[in-house]
C-alpha cells in the first residue's frame, strides 16, 4: 500500500523535526517527496531557514563600556581580595 | 536543579564530553590566564560571554538593570568558584548554570515564579498550529483539500531581513513568547547553542526541546512573514 500524501498542512508541522533531522526515515522520505512538488511548501521551509539564521544575528549585539568597566573593577577587587 | 534527564551527557557524569561546537581550548586558555590574575584574559571572556549573560538573565528577572546585577554577580560567583572548575563541561554551561541559579533566587526574592522549560509538558499546553488554518484549503474541498489556498509561501525579501527594523521585530515577538519557549530559542537559535547543549542545560527531554523550538520559531517566522507583507 502506498503511504498517504502529506498535506501543506501536515508538513509545516514537520518543519523542526525535518531540520533538526528527527524525522523517521518514512517520513523524511514522504516530506521531500511532498516538497519536490509543492512551490509554496518550499518557500515555507525557506522562510523558516531564514528565520534561523535572522534569529542569530540577534546574538551580535556588543557589549556597553560601562558595563566592561564595571567588570573590569569587581575582577580588580577579586584580585586583590 | 539543572540535572540532565533523558538526553545528552549528563554533567556530573565522568567520561568523554560531549563535542563542544565553539572551540573549548581558547576558553580554557583565557581561564588560566584568570587564575594568574590576568586582566586581558578577563576582558576577552567578558566580550565573549557578558553579553549572552544579561540576555539570558532577562528571560527570569524582571528588567534590564536587575539582569546586568545578575550577569556581574554570575561573574563574580565564577571568579569564586574558580579553583573548583574542573573543565568538565564548558565553560559556558558552567557560566549559565550560575547563572541560572543567581537569577532564580532573585525572581524569587521578587515574588515571581520560574516558569522552566523543565516543568513543561505538551499535555498541558497543546499549542496552536504553526500557520493560521485559513491559508489552508478546507477539509471538504473538492480538490487539494489541506494544501495552500491564496498566497502560498514566498521566500522572504533578504535586503529586509538583514534590517535593524527586522533585528527588533524579531526581539519583540520573542519577548512575547511564553518562558519556555523564549528559553529554547534564545540558547538554540540566538546563541546557537546545539540542541544537546540545550537539553541539559534546561533539563528538558529532547522531544518538549523540538516541541518548544517549533512553536518558538514558528511564531517568529509567522511575524516576519507579516512584516514582509505589510510595505
Amino acid at each position: 500500500m502506498e503511504p498517504e500524501e502529506l498535506s501543506c498542512r501536515e508538513l509545516v508541522e514537520l518543519v523542526t523535526d525535518y531540520l533538526e533531522g528527527a524525522l523517521p526515515p518514512e517520513d523524511r522520505s514522504r516530506f521531500e517527496a511532498h516538497l519536490d512538488g509543492c512551490d509554496g511548501c518550499q518557500g515555507y521551509l525557506e522562510q523558516m531557514r531564514q528565520t534561523i539564521r535572522a534569529t542569530g544575528m540577534l546574538s551580535e549585539e556588543a557589549i556597553a563600556p560601562e558595563a566592561r568597566a564595571a567588570l573590569l573593577a569587581l575582577f580588580r577587587a577579586w584580585k586583590r581580595a | 536543579m539543572l540535572s540532565p534527564r533523558s538526553c545528552g551527557v549528563g554533567m556530573n557524569v565522568p567520561g568523554p564530553e560531549p563535542p563542544a561546537t565553539q572551540p573549548p581550548a581558547d576558553d580554557l586558555a583565557l581561564l588560566d590566564g584568570l587564575r594568574r590574575g590576568d586582566e586581558v584574559a578577563f576582558d576577552q571572556l567578558v566580550s565573549r560571554y557578558h553579553v549572552t549573560l544579561v540576555r539570558l538573565a532577562r528571560l527570569y528577572v524582571a528588567d534590564r538593570p536587575v539582569a546586568e546585577d545578575v550577569a556581574q554577580e554570575t561573574w563574580l560567583g565564577m571568579l569564586q568558584s574558580l579553583p573548583r572548575f574542573e573543565g568538565r563541561s564548558s565553560l559556558k554551561t558552567w557560566l549559565f548554570r550560575i547563572l541560572a541559579n543567581r537569577a532564580k533566587t532573585r525572581a524569587m526574592r521578587e515574588g515571581r515564579s520560574i516558569p522552566f522549560s523543565a516543568l513543561w509538558s505538551p499535555e498541558d499546553d497543546p499549542g496552536e498550529p504553526a500557520v493560521e488554518p485559513e491559508r489552508f484549503l478546507p477539509p471538504d474541498a473538492p480538490r487539494y483539500p489541506g494544501h495552500w489556498g491564496m498566497r502560498p509561501p514566498e521566500p522572504l525579501p533578504e535586503e529586509r531581513l538583514v534590517s535593524r527594523e527586522t533585528r527588533a521585530l524579531i526581539d519583540a515577538t520573542i519577548a512575547t513568547l511564553p518562558p519556555a519557549q523564549r528559553e529554547v530559542i534564545t540558547l538554540r537559535d540566538i546563541e546557537g547553542w546545539t540542541s544537546d547543549e540545550v537539553c541539559n542545560a534546561l533539563a528538558v527531554s529532547e522531544t518538549n526541546q523540538r516541541v518548544l523550538l517549533h512553536r518558538a520559531r514558528s511564531k517568529v517566522r509567522r511575524a516576519l512573514e507579516q512584516y514582509a507583507a505589510a510595505r
